[in-house]
C-alpha cells in the first residue's frame, strides 16, 4: 500500500510537471494550429535560468526558500521573453504557409535553441542545489511524498486555478477563446489577433518557466537535453487529450505521469521512455482525436 | 435517345456536422446525357451534397447509386473518392483544388491514374509498356487541354494560370478520369460574361462529344437557364424545387428563397 | 534612421534576452560564480547587425520572390540557369564525375572516409526526399529505417558471419518492412501528427536497441562488423575504404537514377499530387494509402541500404548513432537542398557533412547553424537551394508528341 501511494505521488508530481509544459502546447495548438516543438527548450532554458539565479544568489548567501521564490520569477520572465522572440522570428513570418513549414521552423527553434545553451554553458549535467529542503511537517509522510512533491502539486494546481480563471474571466482570454474558435471572425471583431498568439506564447513559456525550475530542485540535476524529452512527453500529454483543449491537456498530462510512475514501478524501469512514446503512438493512430477532442469532418 | 436510363440517383441523403443538419432527405436524380443544375442561396448544402456523393463526407443517411451506362449499379456509401472516382464519376471543387507546382499538363495527367497500371518498376526499368502508356497519357491530356482551350499552356504551372483558366484546368483533369458522369462545382464563379458564354459551350460539347452526364451547381442563373435539362432546388438543407428551368423559375417558393418575402408579393 | 532605431532596439533586447545564460556560468557546488561580460559585447554587436540583414531579407520578401536585374529581366538563379543548359551541365557534371572517380587516388584514406560518409548522407537525404520531399509526409524519425539497415547487418554478420553482398538487400528490405509496418496504421494520420508518432516510432526503435541487450547489445553497440571483401579476399583497411568508396557511388548513382525515373512517372505524379493538394489527389482516383506506403517503403529501403554501408563503414555500431538528431538532420539536408530537388539535396548533403570537416572552427557551431537555417530557410526561401524544376513537353501541331 505505501508503495502503492508513493507511486500514486510520484505520478501525480510527474503528472503536475507535465500539465505544466503540456498547456503550452495546446494553447498554441488551439490558435495557431502548429506543434511548438520548441517549447521543450523553453522550459529547459527555465531550468538553466533558475540554476543561474541559484547560483549567483546561493554565493551571495541568501536563505533556500527566497532563492527559490526568486528564481521562479526570473524564469518566468527570461522564459517568456524567450517565448515571445521566438514567435516573432521563427513562427509570425510563416503564416498563411502550409502547414509543414511552420514545424520545421520549430523543429529547427528547437534544436538552436539546444545547441545555444550548449554552448553558452556547458553540455554536461549540472547539479542544481535543492531550494525546496525537507519540510519539517512532512517527516513522517517523507517515504511516499516528498516535500519537493508536495511544492510542485500545490504550485501546479494555483498555476491551474489561476490559467482557468484568467480565461474564463478576462477580456484577454474571452479573445483567446474567440481566436481559437475562428481567427478570421475574431479579427473582423476587432480582436487584435497579433496580441493573443503573442501573449498565448507568452503564457506557456511562464507555465514551462514553473516547471523547469520546479522540477530541476526535484531531480537535482539538469542538462541541455531535458527539454526534449519532456517536451515530448508533454506534447503527448497534449494530444491525450486532445490538442488544443485546456481541461484535456491537465487530464492528458495526469494519465501519462501515472502510466508511467505505475508501469516503471510495477514493470520495468529501464523502458521508462518507450512507455511514453508507445501511448503516445498508439493514441494518435486509434484516437487522434484524443480523450476528450472530437474528430472534425474537414470543410471542403 | 429514349427511355434514358438514370445514372445517378441519390435517395433520403441527410448530412449532419455536430447539430447543424446541413442536408435532410434530399433526393436527387440525373439521367443519361442530361444536364442537370443543382442551385440554391449560399450555404443551403450544395457542395456537402457533392461531397456526399463523391465519398469525400460519409453521409449520415440515405442510398446514393451509380449505375454506369452499361447498366451496372452499384451503392456509392461508404466508398473512398477515389473508388467513387475509379467507378466513373469525376468532380470539380468550387474553391479551386489545383496541384500548383505541378504543370497544366501533369495535372491533367494525374487525372489519368486510376485508368493507367504502370507501377513502381516500370517507372524504373521504363520497360515498352511504361513508355507506350506514358506516350497516351500525354497525348490524351494534350487533347483534353486543347478541348478546354488551354493547350498553349501545357508548360505552365498551374499556379500561374489565371482565374478562369483554372476552372477549366480543373474541367479537363476531372475528364481525364474517364467518367460519365461529371459534377462541377460553379464552374462559372468569378468568370467574366465572356469566359461564361465560352464555358456554356464547353459544357455543351462535353455532353455532346464526349457522351457525359452532367450535375452542376451554380449561382449564375442566365447559365443555369441556358443550358439545364432539368434544375433541383435546395435552401437550408432540403429540397424545395424540382423541374425543367421554366417551371423553377416560376415556382413562387423558389423566388421566395432567393429574394426573400416580398418579391413574391409585389 | 528609423532602421537604426529598430537594431539599436534589438540589439538591446538581444542582450536582455541572452544575458544570463550567457554571461554567467555557476557552479553551485564550489559556490563560484564566473562573469563572462566580453560575451555580451558579442552579442549586441551580433544583433544589432543581423537585425539589418533580416530586415533587408524581410523587404525583399514582401516584394516578391522574382528578383529582377537593373535592366527589368528576371534575374535566374546559376542552378537554374544551370539546368536549363544541358550542355554546360553535362560538362560540369562530367568533370564533377572525373573528380569523384580519381578522388581517393590523389587524398588520404582520411579523406576518402570523410567522402564516404557524405556520400551516406546523400543516399539518406535522397531516401527522406522521397517521402518529405515528393509525397509530402513529414517523417521525423528516418534514423530508425538507418539503424533497421545497420543493425540488420550488424547482427547477421556477428551471429551468422552473413558478407555484405548478402546483408545489402537483407537490410534494405529490413528497412522496407519496418516502413511497411509502422506505414499502414499511421499513414491516415494529418500531416504534423504523422511526425510526432514517427518522431516517437524512432525513439522506440533506439529505446529499445539501447535496453534489448540480448538483441542488440545495449548501448555498448555491435563491433567488429566485417568490412565487405572483393571477391572472398579480405581487403587491407585502405583497400576496403577504397572499395566501400567506389561502391557508393555507384549506390548514389543508383539512387539518382531511380529517383529521377520515378519523379516524373506516374506514382511520382501521384505522390506529388498527393503533396500539393491530398483531398483532391483522393477525389482524382488516386489511392492514398497505397501511394503513400510505396514512398514510405521506399523511403526506407534506401535509408537500409545506407545503413548496411554505414555499419560496413565504421565496423562498429550503437545506438547512439539513431538518434532524433540524426533524423533531425537528415531532414536538414532535404529542406535545405529544396523539397523534391536531387541536384539540391546532393548539394546540401556535401555542404553540411564537409563544411565542419573543413572548417574546424565552424564544426562547435555546427548543430546551432543548422538549427537556424532551418528557421531561415522556411522563413525566406521554403523551396530550398534549388527548387525543383518539372519536365517539360513539347508538343508539335500535328498532335505527335514526346516527352
Ligand atoms: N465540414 C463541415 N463542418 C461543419 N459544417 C460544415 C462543413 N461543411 C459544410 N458545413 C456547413 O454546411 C452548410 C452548407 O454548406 P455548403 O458548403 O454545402 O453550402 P453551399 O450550398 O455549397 O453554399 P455556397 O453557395 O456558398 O457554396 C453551411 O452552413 C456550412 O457551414
Ligand atoms: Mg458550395
Amino acid at each position: 500500500m505505501e508503495y502503492f501511494l508513493e507511486l500514486f505521488f510520484g505520478g501525480l508530481t510527474r503528472g503536475s510537471i507535465y500539465a505544466l509544459i503540456a498547456l503550452g502546447y495546446t494553447m498554441v495548438y488551439g490558435i495557431i494550429e502548429l506543434i511548438n516543438f520548441a517549447h521543450g527548450e523553453i522550459y529547459m532554458i527555465g531550468a538553466f535560468t533558475g540554476l543561474i539565479v541559484a547560483g549567483v544568489l546561493t554565493a551571495m548567501g541568501f536563505p533556500a526558500l527566497a532563492i527559490l521564490a526568486v528564481a521562479l520569477v526570473v524564469a518566468v520572465v527570461y522564459c517568456s521573453a524567450y517565448g515571445y522572440t521566438m514567435e516573432k522570428i521563427a513562427y509570425k513570418p510563416l503564416r498563411g504557409a502550409n502547414r509543414l513549414s511552420p514545424l520545421i521552423s520549430a523543429i529547427g527553434m528547437s534544436i538552436f535553441l539546444q545547441n545555444y545553451v550548449l554552448l553558452a554553458q556547458t553540455p554536461n549535467f549540472l547539479p542544481f542545489p535543492n531550494l525546496i529542503g525537507e519540510f519539517e511537517f512532512m517527516e513522517d509522510y517523507a517515504h511516499i511524498l516528498g516535500s519537493a512533491n508536495l511544492v510542485i502539486i500545490l504550485v501546479t494546481a494555483a498555476a491551474m486555478v489561476a490559467l482557468t480563471l484568467f480565461i474564463k474571466y478576462t477580456r484577454m482570454g474571452r479573445a483567446m477563446r474567440a481566436t481559437a474558435q475562428n481567427r478570421k471572425m475574431a479579427m473582423l471583431l476587432g480582436v487584435n489577433v497579433d496580441a493573443v498568439i503573442s501573449l498565448t506564447f507568452i503564457i506557456g513559456s511562464s507555465l514551462a518557466a514553473i516547471g523547469g525550475v520546479l522540477i530541476a530542485c526535484h531531480t537535482g540535476q539538469i542538462n541541455i537535453t531535458i527539454g526534449f524529452i519532456a517536451g515530448i512527453k508533454a506534447f503527448t500529454a497534449a494530444v491525450l487529450g486532445g490538442v488544443g483543449s485546456i481541461p484535456g491537456a491537465m487530464l492528458g498530462a495526469l494519465v501519462l505521469g501515472f502510466t508511467e510512475s505505475f508501469a516503471t514501478g510495477y514493470i520495468s524501469s529501464d523502458y521508462e521512455d518507450v512507455f511514453a512514446f508507445g501511448l503516445l503512438v498508439l493514441i494518435l493512430i486509434f484516437r487522434p482525436s484524443g480523450l476528450l477532442g472530437k474528430a472534425p469532418t474537414q470543410k471542403v | 435517345m429514349s427511355a434514358k436510363t438514370i445514372v445517378l440517383e441519390v435517395k433520403n441523403l441527410s448530412m449532419n456536422f455536430g447539430g447543424l443538419r446541413a442536408l435532410s432527405d434530399v433526393d436527387l436524380d440525373i439521367l443519361q446525357g442530361e444536364i442537370v443544375a443543382l442551385i440554391g442561396p449560399n450555404g443551403a448544402g450544395k457542395t456537402t451534397c457533392f461531397n456526399c456523393i463523391t465519398g469525400i463526407y460519409d453521409p449520415t443517411e440515405g442510398d446514393i447509386l451509380l449505375r454506369s451506362p452499361q447498366g451496372k449499379g452499384v451503392r456509392l456509401n461508404g466508398l473512398k473518392p477515389n473508388q467513387v472516382t475509379e467507378l466513373g464519376m469525376a468532380r470539380t471543387f468550387q474553391n479551386i483544388r489545383l496541384f500548383p507546382s505541378m504543370t497544366v499538363l501533369e495535372n491533367v495527367m494525374l487525372g489519368t491514374h486510376c485508368r493507367t497500371k504502370s507501377g513502381i518498376l516500370g517507372a524504373i526499368l521504363r520497360d515498352r509498356k511504361t513508355r507506350e502508356e506514358e506516350v497516351r497519357v500525354v497525348n490524351k491530356s494534350y487533347e483534353l487541354l486543347k478541348l478546354v482551350g488551354l493547350d498553349h499552356h501545357v508548360n505552365d504551372l498551374a499556379s500561374n494560370l489565371p482565374y478562369g483558366a483554372q476552372r477549366r484546368l480543373e474541367i479537363a483533369r476531372a475528364l481525364a478520369t474517364d467518367p460519365f458522369l461529371l459534377l462541377l462545382d460553379e464552374p462559372a464563379a468569378g468568370m467574366n460574361p465572356n469566359e461564361t458564354i465560352a464555358l456554356e459551350q464547353l459544357v455543351m460539347r462535353i455532353r455532346d462529344e464526349l457522351d457525359m452526364s452532367i450535375l452542376l451547381i451554380e449561382h449564375d442563373m442566365k447559365m443555369v437557364m441556358s443550358i439545364s435539362d432539368r434544375v433541383h432546388v435546395l435552401e437550408y438543407g432540403q429540397k424545395i424545387a424540382e423541374g425543367t428551368p421554366a417551371e423553377v423559375g416560376a415556382n413562387p417558393q423558389v423566388i421566395k428563397a432567393y429574394l426573400g418575402e416580398e418579391a413574391v408579393d409585389a | 534612421m528609423e532602421g537604426f532605431k529598430k537594431s539599436l532596439l534589438a540589439c538591446i533586447w538581444f542582450m536582455f534576452l541572452t544575458f544570463p545564460l550567457v554571461v554567467i556560468r555557476v557552479d553551485t557546488a564550489e559556490k563560484t560564480v564566473q562573469w563572462r561580460w566580453m560575451h555580451m559585447l558579442w552579442v549586441g554587436l551580433g544583433a544589432f547587425l543581423l537585425s539589418y540583414v533580416w530586415r533587408f531579407m524581410l523587404k525583399r520578401k514582401a516584394m516578391g520572390r522574382s528578383a529582377t536585374n537593373p535592366d527589368g529581366t528576371p534575374v535566374v538563379p546559376f542552378l537554374q540557369r544551370l539546368s536549363a543548359n544541358p550542355p554546360l551541365a553535362r560538362s560540369i557534371m562530367a568533370v564533377i564525375a572525373i573528380g569523384a572517380l580519381v578522388f581517393p587516388w590523389l587524398f588520404s584514406t582520411y579523406q576518402t572516409n570523410i567522402m564516404i560518409s557524405a556520400m551516406i548522407y546523400i543516399v539518406l537525404g535522397l531516401g527522406l526526399n522521397i517521402v518529405v520531399g515528393l509525397s509530402g509526409q513529414l517523417v521525423l524519425g528516418y534514423a530508425a529505417f538507418y539503424a533497421a539497415g545497420a543493425y540488420s547487418y550488424a547482427l547477421l554478420n556477428h551471429h551468422f558471419g552473413l558478407g555484405f553482398w548478402t546483408a545489402l538487400p537483407l537490410g534494405a528490405g529490413a528497412a522496407a518492412l519496418c516502413g511497411i509496418i509502422l506505414g499502414i496504421p499511421v499513414l491516415r494520420l494529418r500531416g504534423d501528427y504523422l511526425a510526432i508518432v514517427t518522431l516517437g516510432f524512432g525513439e522506440i526503435v533506439r529505446l529499445v536497441l539501447e535496453n534489448w541487450n540480448e538483441f542488440s547489445m545495449g548501448p555498448s553497440g555491435v563491433s567488429g562488423i566485417s568490412r565487405p571483401g572483393l571477391f572472398s579476399v579480405e581487403l587491407s583497411v585502405d583497400g576496403a575504404t577504397t572499395y566501400i568508396y567506389y561502391l557508393m557511388i555507384g549506390l548514389v548513382a543508383l539512387t539518382i537514377f531511380v529517383i529521377n525515373r520515378l519523379k516524373n512517372s506516374r506514382i511520382g505524379r501521384a505522390w506529388l499530387a498527393l503533396r500539393e493538394d491530398e483531398i483532391a489527389c483522393v477525389a482524382m482516383g488516386v489511392d492514398r494509402m497505397k501511394t503513400k506506403l510505396t514512398a514510405f517503403a521506399l523511403g526506407a529501403t534506401w535509408a537500409g541500404m545506407a545503413g548496411v554501408v554505414f555499419a560496413a563503414k565504421t565496423t562498429f555500431i550503437n545506438p547512439a548513432s539513431f538518434t532524433f538528431m540524426e533524423s533531425a538532420m537528415i531532414l536538414a539536408i532535404v529542406v535545405l537542398g529544396g523539397m523534391g530537388s536531387i541536384l539540391g539535396v546532393s548539394l546540401a548533403a556535401l555542404l553540411i557533412l564537409l563544411l565542419p570537416e573543413y572548417l574546424r572552427a565552424f564544426s562547435e557551431y555546427r548543430m546551432l547553424l543548422f538549427g537556424a537555417t532551418m528557421v531561415l530557410f522556411m522563413v525566406f526561401r521554403p523551396q530550398g537551394l534549388v527548387s525543383s524544376e518539372r519536365q517539360r513537353y513539347e508538343f508539335k501541331e500535328t498532335k505527335e508528341s514526346q516527352g
